[in-house]
Formats: structure tokens, C-alpha cells, sequence
């Protein structure tokens, strides 16, 4: 709640900032360097909040999400939903922690009036789960095709609840409150100040989303405040001790969180540089707040094994790590390994599949119904699909065209049916008609391959007779022309000629 | 009727002796000529004549739901009741109706018990007089009563006693005869010290074997629903009735045992009673030292074994219990803001101004006082230096039990107050705050050990009023503690207000009650 510097830059100078980037994460001894710590807030997906039955939902009628609990109606308690203890565990092993066998919830007060009871029930002093390891990925080079690791590290991950909303009416100088999201259970997860520039947290930030996306415990949805991140910004010399820190909060994308930091790095060594001081923003207020062990709440304990719960502890109601363990899904550094692996595709495509929601899938898919090799499909699917998608800003799953669709078309060009150009101009068909298949689109619009060599015959006569330059040319020994002569009975076919043979006829008739 | 105990009346409701709605009636009479106790917040008339009404067809069916179907209770206004104003004695919360009951009320209430009233209390049940709600204070109903009258030669109005506090209204309520049996809530003496002030027995249960789900809180860690009744087998069945696990509330414990009646001829030759050193404190009366000797000498006649121990701990824990208090205190007043319930000030020229002006018209000097020093303790730069001081001697004062119950005692046997009941007059002579420290000296430790306790009356002081007798068990031993609390009430003859009070009307009762205390002993 401390007021810091509020990111949010604006979007027609990416070209300047997208330039600063490269800059900022390069370095030399003697230069300013920014450094990068994290705060977010990831919002459990679970279907009711952490201390109340109510249920969790997103735009919902104001105050219809609100139990007496939520509302701090005198003489209620806490009572901590457990799917929440076994979101927060399963996100502490994905990110490599270790897991308090007992942790402990503890109360920062302050007023506000979004926060009804005046204090957050949060784990301060012994949270969930510590010390942890997150490994992101940098793209670099050129056709950022090099791929880079990095490490961050998680301080910890601890469970506490979500503020209501406020909404500030200035007309009426009135303030309305909406309690549907009071009480929503959230996991903080600290990392260390181990970033030097927006464009690793951004990219720190992308990778813990597609993790909590894969583990299902938090749908990671920036826009929607499903996770919010904030930044702790600080720059100085390599070996010195670090300057003072400010704040980003409240940007709702991880493009503006990169933008945002880097601003900030930016104004921060522009200070500096000028002879000045950075101030730290923080409200003064919030340090001094305090915190006071929960009473309602009895420590958490969560067992490793089954064989380690005590006489009388039904399993079904206990936490167990172990049983977690076993349940943890495929992570994203992991699939990515398996892809590259698997099917033999560059690591760069590995990170454009795994960053799309359900284009993993959608890729093995297409694999399954196809014998094209994997390589030949890879570019389908991340240019052709996801290219069509991403202009109309479509999911995955909104594509007009299915795997087994474009299996088919890859299929009819894979057979000889079509050239590789008549296949991109089907697809074209196939997108604007949805339902229609790839055989029919090409049937419809007479796109098969023409092989009927008399045909072939002639129109490459007709070329060779109206070229004598190029056929010269290539009498003569620049057998690249021919190429160009083929071209052009493509153009005459509008793309349906087999290129093998004409390749052939037009040798004949050069030679 | 009314004097009996309410295993008593429960026969006679189930005889037909009485009807539910009768006996209904007869309180709610009793009530109203005893309003000058001030012992009601608030008396719900309409719902318990309808709850005696529906109990009624039940015990005419022959199918009454338990020994509590149409018997009468009080409920201290900081316990929650659906539909019912519940104030805790705070301009705050004056017009405040809860949506939910109590854990504990919503037990009685599915006994088939009929709620009478809410009954007054300190505001927020912060004080140990009930003279600091905003209803005014609670009169001890033994200053009306003739051995107080002619002891003391009172003929003002204003020589009334006080009831101690803050379950004051409950003790009176029950003392009083207007109900059977009541809730009283218990922080750090609260049901106790009214309990032994007004001549009840008051329960304080083991922490945790009682849901807290809709008490208002004073001290989560320490609070725990009391209960205040006229015998201490009735505590038992109601304990019986209300202990176990609460899924509302994550500190309830499950109930070591099912507890019905206590067996009515306990045994203490095989029972080691710990007489502590350290609770032979300054300004404890010569009267109530007198008693304490007097039940540790019957003990020790009846073959109990009856040793001095030690709790060397003692002395901190008062200041230590007001550190932790005023901390949690601080931080459960918080909720009270104006926006969801209770008061909001008309002040509101920005939300800032209205949470000031709101928390200042609502609260009363001792809730706002405490509030002020709790912050101060919870400050980061002192939270060390007294939070976790005051727990880390909670610690010791915990131990301390520990070791004397380790070391082979049963119970320990001790003053429940310094004295008996002072005049209002003289105890407003010092403030809520003073007095606070000086009346729970003998009741706090057990709740910062989440001990079970129970005040037994014995007798009556030579100003006619009453003086009790504190009983303190290890943890979930509660039915061991009551049984020894039975053993001393059968011999103590603690008498019955009913014997002096409405004599003409009641006669016949209290041939009743004199009956069954002498075949008791």
C-alpha cells in the first residue's frame, strides 16, 4: 500500500525503449547498473476464498461475493481453506522450495477502507514456503534464436488475503467499496533483487506465469489483477552497495512492467548523473505499521507422507507434500526440453509453443494426423496459425481452423497434391470459410496440381518461346535463369504446376 | 419454582408440574420487578413466549429434546443472536443486529432453552465492576437482599453493591433468579469474579473446548465462553451440552469426553489440592482468607491430600496479561470503522475524519485507552520489547502450572476475588483501569494458561454479601474440576437468595430448594 512511482509509459516510444533495453542489460564495471527485486501477488485459483466459504469470481455484481466473515462482522473467525495451503505448497516445489513444515499467520494492521477487519491476515513471520529457485530464459542475438538461463531467487512465498476495491467518486466526493474480492486468497512471492533490467523481469515474470498457468494455481491474468506485480528499483555501481530503492506498481502487463523498470533505471541514474539524490518513496507509515501473531489461527502444519501423519489425522484433510509432489504437472522449462528434444525444433519455436496457451497442444495435434516431419510443421503453426491468430487476437482455442484440418492441408501438400504456395493461399480460404476442408477449398477453387504433361508441355513452350534471352542465357551456362522461367509457368498455372516436373520439361527444352 | 436449580425445574416441566410457558412468564414478571438490577440490555419477551410455546407441544408430545427443553437463559450482550440487537454495552454497536447466532447460543437454543434477554456487561467486556457499559452498571442483587439490608444498615438507594464484572448482567441475571442459567464470557476473569461477587457458579472452561464463532472478542487467545449457573451440576450438563469441535472456529479442541451429570458422591481422599503461596496476595480480605481456610480444612478432614506449591511466575502476570490484552484489543477494535456496521458518525468530510470522529463518539475512555496503549505496544519499535515479552512470561506463567499439576496435584484451591462485592460508590473511586489490575489478580492466570477454572460460592460475608472460592484444573480436565467444586458446594451451604427474597411469593420454592440442598450434602 505504500505509494511509490506509478509505471505505466507510453506505448508509442517502445522503438526508444525496446533500443534501451539492450543497453541496460549490458554492462561495464564502472557504469550505473539497475537493479531489480519482486513483489507479486498471484491470486489462488480456487473456487472460494482463503478464510470464508464465499465463492471466487471475476465481474461479479458488486458485494454478491461477501460472507459475514468477509464483511468482518463481529465474532467471526478464520477458518483457512485448504485448497489454498496445497496451491501455495504446489507452487513452492515447482519453484524449488523449501516447505515450512509449520508455518504461522500473523496480522498487519492498517486502515483502509477497502480492508474491513483493518488488518491483512499474512504469513510475516514463518510463511509457507522459503527459498526457492525461479530459471527464466532470455532470448538474445539477432533472431533472439540464442537462448540464455538465468536465476532468481524466491525469499519465499507466503499466503494471505486480498483487499476489497475501492472506487473514488470525486463528483460526490464519496468512496464505494466492493468486498467480492476481500478475503481472496493470494500467494506473495518475494524474489531477490537478482534482475538488472525490466527486460529479465519481464521475462522472470512471463515464466513464473506460464508456471502457475501449467501448475493451475493461479490463471496468471495480468489484466484481470489475477497477478499483480510490483518492483523494487534501485541502480549502482557493480561492487558497490545498492542505491535506494523506489518503487513500480500497478502495471498491468509484463511489456509495460519491462517499459516501467526501465524508465525508472533510467530517471534513477539521470539523477545521479546529474549530482542529485534518488528519494525513496515508500509511505513512512508502512514500516512503522504492526504486526501482531494471528490468534484464530493455529499454526499450519503440512506433512511430508502419509507415514509421517499422527494417529487420527484423516489424510483426506491433511496437506501432504509428498502427495502434491507426485501430482505436479509438466513445467514449461521442462516441456520445452521435450519438444527441442522430441521432435527436433529450434529452441526459439520451443519458446514461442509453450508461451501460447494450448498451442503445445494444438502443434502435437496437427503431428498426430500428419507425416509430415515436425521441422516442416513447426513453421505452420508459429508463423501461418499464430500469425492469423495474434492479428485477430484470438486464442488457441478460438482458431477457425482445427488440427486435424490443417493436418489434412499439410497432408494434400505433403502428397503432392498442392505446391507449398497453394497450400498458404488454401489456408488463407480455410480461415475466412471455417468448416470447409482443405480438399474442398482446393477443389472449389481448381488449386490441385496440375500434372498432366501435355498440358505442362505446352505452357512451357509458350514461356520458352517468349524468353529467348533467358533460354540464350541458360544455354549458355547460368542455369539460374531457370529458375525465373519457372516462375513464371507458375505464375501461368497461378501456382498449381508441379514444380518437379516442370523443373524437368524446361531442362528438356533448354538443354 | 424460580429458586430451583434447573435439573429441578427440568423434572417439574417434564411432570407438569409447570409449563414451559409459565415458568416463561414468571421470569419475565421476575425480570421486570427486578429491572432496577439493570442486569438486561436488551429482554426478548415475544421470542422466548414463543420459544416456551413451541417447547410446550414438545414436552405435551412427551418428546422434549433434553433436560435444558423450556428452561430460561441470559446470554452476555457480546454474544451474537440472529435477529437480535447485540450491543456490547457500546454506543458502537447500539442498534447493531447480528445475521447469525453464536455457536453456543445457536447449542441452547437447539436444546430447546428459552432466550430471555442479553445481558449487560463493561462495554466490549472490558472492566471487572459491570460499571463501564453505556447502559449504566449492574446492581448485585444480594445488596437488595435482607442480610445485606440489615448488616449494613442500608436505607439509600445508592448503597448498592456492585456485581463485578464484566459478565455482571449474566451473574445478576442468574443470581437473581430471572433465568436458570446464562452466558458470560471470560478473558481474564470476567465470568469468574461476577460469578463469585453475585453467588453463581461460574465456569470457565478449558480454552478451546468451547466455540468462540460469534463472541465479540476481547482477547482471542484468551477468551472463552463462560458459564454461570446455580449449581455446579447444572455447569456441568450445559458444558456437557456446548463442548466439542466447531468447524467455525480452528482453535475448538474435541471434547476428551461426553459430560452428562457429575456423580454425586466424588471421592477426594485420592485428590491432592494445591494450596499457591503466591495467591495470599495484599488486600485479600480477612473473610475470604477465612474461607479458603475453612475448604481447605474440610478437604484435608475428608482425607484429601492439601499441600502449599508455588507459582513463582505469579506476580508478572497481571501486568503481562494487560500488555497482551491492550495488544489484541488494539487490533480487534480495528473492524470498527463505521463502514460495514455499527455507528458512523455524521462527521464525513473525508473517510480519514469519519474513522476519527466514528471510533471517538463510539467507543467509551477505557476501550479508546486501551486501543492507544495497545498500538503503542504493537509499534515496531516496541512490539520486542512488551509483545513478545509479555508472551514469553505467559510462557513461564504457563509452566508454572504445569510443573505443580506435574508434580502430582488434582486442583488447585484459591481466592476467586480479594473480597466481596464492593460499593458502587467506593469502587468508582478508582478507575477501570486500577481496578482492572486489582480484581483479576486472582482469575487472569488461568487464562493466560487456557486453563479450566471454576468460583464455587461459600458463604456470605458479614455484610451479607457473597464470597466465592476458585477451583483451577490442568487442561480438558473439566469434569475432574467440577466434580471437586460439587463436592465442596454440597458442603459449604451456600444459601439461596430466594430465602430471604420474595418470601411470600416463593415459600414453597424455597421449602424446595432447602429440600434438595439438604439431601445433597
Amino acid at each position: 500500500l505504500s505509494k511509490g512511482f506509478r509505471g505505466g509509459c507510453c506505448p508509442e516510444r517502445s522503438s526508444k525503449f525496446s533500443f534501451m533495453w539492450l543497453s541496460l542489460c549490458l554492462s561495464t564495471p564502472q557504469q550505473l547498473v539497475g537493479v531489480v527485486g519482486l513483489e507479486i501477488h498471484a491470486q489462488i485459483n480456487s473456487s472460494t476464498k482463503l478464510f470464508s466459504g464465499s465463492s471466487v469470481r471475476f465481474s461479479a455484481p458488486p458485494n454478491s461475493l461477501v460472507s459475514f466473515f468477509d464483511a468482518s462482522l463481529p465474532g467471526t473467525l478464520p477458518v483457512l481453506n485448504r485448497r489454498c495451503v496445497e496451491a501455495a505448497v504446489m507452487t513452492g516445489l515447482a519453484l524449488n522450495c523449501n516447505i515450512n513444515r509449520k508455518s504461522l499467520f500473523d496480522r498487519k494492521h492498517y486502515f483502509y477502507a477497502d480492508l474491513p477487519a483493518g488488518y491483512q491476515i499474512t504469513q510475516q513471520r514463518q510463511p509457507v514456503a522459503v527459498d526457492g529457485t525461479l530459471t527464466y530464459s532470455l532470448l538474445e542475438g539477432k533472431k533472439r534464436s540464442q537462448v540464455i538461463r538465468k536465476n532468481v531467487h524466491i525469499k519465499q512465498i507466503q499466503l494471505e488475503q486480498d483487499s476489497g476495491k475501492s472506487l473514488h467518486d470525486d463528483v460526490h466526493s464519496q468512496t464505494l467499496i466492493d468486498l467480492n474480492r476481500a478475503g481472496v486468497g493470494l500467494m506473495e512471492l518475494v524474489m531477490e533483487p537478482d534482475m538488472s533490467c525490466g527486460e529479465e523481469a519481464a521475462a522472470a515474470v512471463r515464466e513464473l506465469q506460464l508456471i502457475l498457468q501449467a501448475l493451475g494455481t493461479c490463471q496468471g491474468n495480468m489484466s484481470e489483477g489475477q497477478l499483480r506485480v510490483d518492483a523494487n528499483v534501485s541502480v549502482h555501481r557493480p561492487g558497490e552497495p545498492l542505491g535506494v530503492r523506489t518503487e513500480v506498481k500497478n502495471i498491468n502487463s509484463v511489456r509495460y512492467l519491462a517499459r516501467a523498470i526501465d524508465y525508472e533505471i533510467q530517471r534513477q541514474i539521470g539523477i545521479l548523473q546529474r549530482g542529485g539524490t534518488v528519494q525513496n518513496e515508500t509511505r513512512a507509515y508502512d514500516s512503522k505499521s504492526g504486526f501482531m501473531p494471528e490468534p484464530n489461527l493455529p499454526p499450519l502444519i503440512v506433512y511430508e507422507d502419509n507415514a509421517s501423519l499422527p494417529a487420527g489425522i484423516d489424510a483426506c484433510q491433511a496437506v501432504v507434500v509428498q502427495k502434491i509432489k507426485e501430482g505436479l504437472p509438466e513445467l514449461p522449462s521442462i516441456k520445452r526440453d521435450r519438444l527441442v528434444q522430441t521432435y527436433g525444433i529450434l529452441p526459439e519455436h520451443s519458446f514461442t509453443l509453450v508461451n501460447e496457451d494450448g498451442l503445445v497442444e494444438y502443434f502435437e495435434a496437427v503431428l498426430m494426423a500428419t507425416k509430415k516431419e515436425p521441422r516442416k510443421v513447426i513453421g505452420w503453426v508459429t508463423n501461418e496459425l499464430l500469425g492469423h491468430l495474434k492479428q485477430q487476437d484470438l486464442s488457441v482455442s478460438q482458431s477457425p481452423i482445427s488440427p486435424p484440418a490443417l493436418a489434412e492441408l499439410l497432408e494434400l501438400q505433403e502428397t503432392g497434391h498442392i505446391s507449398s504456395s497453394v497450400a498458404k493461399q488454401v489456408f488463407q480460404k480455410m480461415w475466412r470459410s471455417p468448416g470447409k476442408t482443405a480438399a474442398q477449398i482446393t477443389q472449389e477453387h481448381d488449386l490441385g496440381l496440375v500434372s498432366d504433361t501435355a498440358q505442362l508441355h505446352s505452357i512451357c513452350q509458350k514461356v520458352v518461346d517468349s524468353h529467348p534471352d533467358e533460354v540464350h542465357a541458360i544455354r549458355n551456362g547460368n542455369k539460374k535463369v531457370l529458375n525465373k522461367l519457372m516462375g513464371l509457368v507458375q505464375k501461368e498455372t497461378k501456382g498449381r504446376a508441379d514444380p518437379v516436373l516442370v523443373r524437368k520439361i524446361l531442362q528438356e527444352k533448354t538443354s | 419454582m424460580l429458586g430451583l436449580f434447573f435439573l429441578g425445574v427440568s423434572l417439574a416441566l417434564r411432570e407438569g408440574r409447570i409449563s414451559p410457558t409459565e415458568l416463561c412468564k414468571k421470569c419475565l414478571n421476575r425480570i421486570k420487578k427486578t429491572q432496577h438490577l439493570n442486569a438486561y440490555i436488551t429482554v426478548t419477551e415475544e421470542s422466548a413466549l414463543k420459544q416456551a410455546q413451541q417447547s410446550e407441544v414438545r414436552l405435551l408430545k412427551g418428546v422434549p429434546k433434553g433436560p435444558l427443553d423450556g428452561i430460561p437463559f441470559a446470554v452476555k450482550d457480546n454474544f451474537c443472536t440472529k435477529n437480535i440487537k447485540t450491543t456490547c454495552a457500546s454506543k458502537m454497536l447500539k442498534d447493531y443486529t447480528p445475521p447469525y447466532n453464536a455457536t453456543v447460543v445457536q447449542k441452547l437454543l437447539d436444546q430447546g432453552a428459552v432466550l430471555m434477554g442479553k445481558a449487560n456487561l463493561d462495554e466490549f467486556a472490558m472492566g471487572a465492576g459491570c460499571t463501564d457499559g453505556a447502559f449504566g452498571p449492574v446492581k448485585n442483587p444480594w445488596s437488595y437482599a435482607a442480610p445485606y439490608r440489615e448488616q449494613t444498615g442500608a436505607m439509600l438507594e445508592s448503597d448498592w453493591a456492585i456485581t463485578g464484572g464484566s459478565s455482571g448482567g449474566s451473574a445478576a441475571a442468574v443470581a437473581s433468579l430471572t433465568s436458570y442459567l446464562a452466558l458470560g464470557s471470560d478473558t481474564g476473569g470476567s465470568t469468574r469474579n461476577p460469578g463469585a461477587l453475585c453467588g453463581v457458579v461460574a465456569l470457565k472452561p478449558t480454552y478451546g473446548l468451547l466455540s468462540r464463532h460469534g463472541l465479540i472478542p476481547l482477547v482471542n487467545s484468551m477468551d472463552v465462553p463462560g458459564i454461570m449457573a446455580r449449581s455446579v451440576n447444572d455447569a456441568a450438563i450445559v458444558l456437557g451440552i456446548l463442548q466439542g469441535l466447531d468447524v467455525r472456529d480452528s482453535t475448538t479442541v474435541p471434547a476428551p469426553s461426553p459430560l452428562t451429570e457429575l456423580p454425586q458422591d466424588f471421592d477426594v481422599k485420592n485428590i491432592c489440592v494445591g494450596i499457591p503461596k503466591e495467591y495470599h496476595a495484599p488486600g485479600l480480605s480477612e473473610e475470604t482468607l477465612a474461607q479458603w481456610s475453612r475448604v481447605a480444612d474440610l478437604f484435608e478432614r475428608a482425607g484429601a491430600q492439601v499441600k502449599q506449591v508455588s507459582l513463582p511466575h505469579t506476580q508478572y502476570s497481571i501486568v503481562c496479561y494487560h500488555v497482551l490484552c491492550h495488544a489484541e484489543v488494539a487490533s480487534n477494535m480495528a473492524r470498527f470503522d463505521g463502514l460495514e456496521y455499527g455507528h458512523r458518525s455524521q462527521i464525513d468530510s473525508s473517510t480519514e475524519v469519519m474513522y476519527a470522529s466514528t471510533r471517538h463518539e463510539g467507543f467509551n475512555d477505557v476501550v479508546r485507552g486501551r486501543i492507544l496503549s495497545g498500538n503503542y505496544f504493537l509499534l515496531k519499535q516496541n512490539y520486542q520489547h512488551y509483545f513478545v515479552k509479555a508472551q514469553k512470561v505467559r510462557r513461564l506463567i504457563a509452566d508454572d502450572f504445569r510443573n505443580v499439576f506435574g508434580s502430582g496435584v488434582d486442583v488447585l484451591l484459591t481466592p476467586t476475588t480479594l473480597s466481596d462485592a464492593a460499593c458502587y460508590q467506593d469502587f468508582t473511586q478508582e478507575d477501570n483501569r486500577t481496578r482492572s489490575a486489582q480484581e483479576d489478580v486472582f482469575t487472569q492466570p488461568a487464562n493466560m494458561a487456557g486453563l479450566p477454572a471454576v468460583s464455587v460460592p461459600t458463604a456470605l460475608s458479614r455484610r451479607g454479601l457473597p464470597i466465592g472460592l476458585q477451583l483451577i484444573g490442568p487442561a480438558l480436565h473439566d469434569k475432574k474440576l467440577l466434580s471437586v467444586a460439587q463436592w465442596i458446594e454440597q458442603r459449604v451451604g451456600f444459601p439461596s437468595i430466594s430465602d430471604w427474597d420474595y418470601s411470600r411469593e416463593s415459600r414453597n420454592d424455597t421449602a424446595v430448594t432447602k429440600r434438595e440442598q439438604t439431601s445433597a450434602v
